[in-house]
């Protein structure tokens, strides 16, 4: 297997981009991150996307954005995992560039979302649940997780405030983003006095609907080296699977695929969750970032919430977490979720992450998620 | 909305509760699993899941999809039945007041939703307090 490294990346401003269609979204952020790595024609494309078809009834994109961003006849490859869409085309861009068959891909995820309506666009995120058995009774996204932040709360005692500090947290990191979608400052009373959507969460639990798309250029080491930017390896990945149905989990307060994900990642790389200086997570959901912490190791079981209240995920705590501003904050166009996170982890590396830089931080990861975590794909990054 | 062909392939779950238990180690999948994932096994018998069991998690949905609108708020729980299975549906005839983690809850037949004006009314199970 040969070594591969990110050599540019690229993302615009995201939010509800009404002047903008999917492919002039998609190209737009694309050119940066070719830009970014200083080469104008890649070799593959991998898009993250989870449901042009029934965000803007396009199916078949891989092709179409390959011809607008001028680069066929190469291979152009459209991958589906619900929202963990995003973290398995870098995975699949990975994996090809690491087994020799192509030398510079273009790894990219782009959703579009707000041409639909609310209901139809609460109907498209839903089919990445059980559509027999969990969606036919009424459940919705929000309504999955309250399920999990309520047995969450039980089992473990972890607090509703503790929810709202996750959402205080990526606020503060968002502030600092200019690219996210709400840049500004929220107070844990502001989350607690929001609207309630799926008892305990509340709206500003929840992450946005958001227009947006991220890329990223990949190659082989020995190529990177040779390149004009500082040089991020991938150096872990991992991907692993779980029920589709929430109820048919052994323990619904435990991500399983994060897990194991986690594990293979973290074994490929040979660290441990004490070697990682930032993640960046899938907070869907204010309680996804206390379970994803949790499943990844960086706290024992049931202690995410504590260790939010403590400010150990802080900018400048003892693993800082989502320094992006994470989903609840950038946006969670679901497509490009899992790319914005490479994004974001290779400006950190690289020094370029502006007012929200961290000192020093040299090893790096991404878990990017589906459903409610019935898919995981996890990615550790290191300084070259 | 589910088509009339789509609908009726899942009756044998949604109005006889029809399950499957694996032959080697006892397991009932619900709905009924052609093969089972502990084992790999893929003698399964049929069976019926238990229709008593204990709300293990619950929460009230207040922004629902489009065809609950008229339905909203209404309590959604996973119940683990006597049997072990475990699933997701509705909880009704409840104040939500009087949820809680534990309640002892039983299945009855319940009408799901109404498909507008001219379409189909869709049936399956709910959970009431027991």
């Amino acid at each position: 297997m040969r070594e591969v490294a990110v050599i540019g990346v690229g993302m615009t401003k995201w939010g509800e981009l009404w002047e903008k269609s999917l492919r002039n979204i998609f190209v737009e952020t694309a050119l940066l991150a070719l830009e970014d790595a200083g080469v104008d024609r890649v070799d593959s494309m991998y898009v993250g996307c989870m449901s042009s078809g029934l965000f803007i009834g396009q199916e078949h994109i891989a092709s179409l954005l390959a011809d607008y961003l001028g680069q066929t006849p190469i291979p152009s490859t459209r991958v589906e995992t619900a929202c963990a869409s995003g973290g398995l085309a870098f995975r699949l861009g990975f994996i090809e560039v690491a087994s020799g068959i192509r030398d510079i891909v273009l790894v990219g995820g782009i959703e579009k979302m707000t041409d639909v309506g609310g209901y139809e666009a609460t109907y498209a995120l839903g089919t990445a649940a059980d559509q027999e058995y969990e969606g036919y009774h009424g459940i919705t996204f929000p309504g999955l997780y309250a399920l999990i932040a309520r047995a969450h709360m039980e089992k473990y005692g972890t607090t509703r405030e503790q929810l709202a500090m996750v959402a205080v947290k990526n606020h503060h990191n968002g502030s600092l983003n200019p690219l996210a979608q709400f840049p500004f400052e929220i107070t844990v009373d502001s989350v607690l006095n929001s609207v309630m959507v799926a008892d305990p969460l509340r709206i500003l639990d929840c992450s946005p609907i958001t227009d947006g798309a991220a890329a990223a250029v990949i190659c082989p080491l020995e190529i990177a080296e040779k390149m004009k930017k500082p040089v991020v390896k991938i150096i872990g990945s991992g991907h692993a699977t779980d029920t589709i149905a929430l109820s048919s989990r052994e323990d619904i307060t435990w991500l399983e695929a994060t897990y194991q994900a986690g594990k293979q990642a973290y074994s490929m790389a040979q660290k441990k969750p004490k070697d990682i200086d930032l993640v960046e997570v899938h907070d869907c959901f204010t309680i996804a970032e206390i379970c994803v912490l949790e499943a990844l190791g960086f706290v024992e079981k049931g202690k995410g919430g504590e260790a939010v209240e403590k400010k150990e995920t802080c900018l400048d705590g003892r693993i800082p977490v989502n320094t992006s501003g994470g989903l609840k904050a950038k946006g969670h166009p679901v497509g490009a979720t899992g790319i914005a996170q490479v994004v974001e982890i290779v400006k950190q590396l690289r020094g370029e992450a502006g007012k929200r830089q961290l000192k020093d931080a040299r090893i790096g990861m991404t878990q990017n998620m589906g459903g409610s975590g019935g898919s995981t794909v996890v990615h550790i990054f290191e300084r070259g | 909305m589910p088509t009339p062909s789509r609908y009726w392939r899942e009756i044998p779950q949604r109005y006889r509760l029809e399950a499957n238990k694996c032959k080697k180690c006892d397991v009932v999948y619900f709905p009924p699993r052609l093969i089972c994932p502990k084992c790999k096994n893929r003698d399964l018998v049929e069976t019926k899941i238990a229709e008593r069991g204990k709300v293990i998690t619950y929460t009230i949905i207040r922004v629902p999809p489009h065809q609950f609108v008229d339905q909203a708020p209404f309590a959604v729980g996973i119940v683990e039945l006597d049997d072990g299975v475990k699933l997701t549906g509705q909880i009704v005839d409840c104040d939500f007041d009087d949820l809680k983690i534990g309640k002892r809850v039983r299945i009855e037949f319940r009408k799901i939703l109404e498909e507008g004006e001219s379409g189909i009314l869709c049936y399956g199970y709910k959970f009431v307090p027991d």
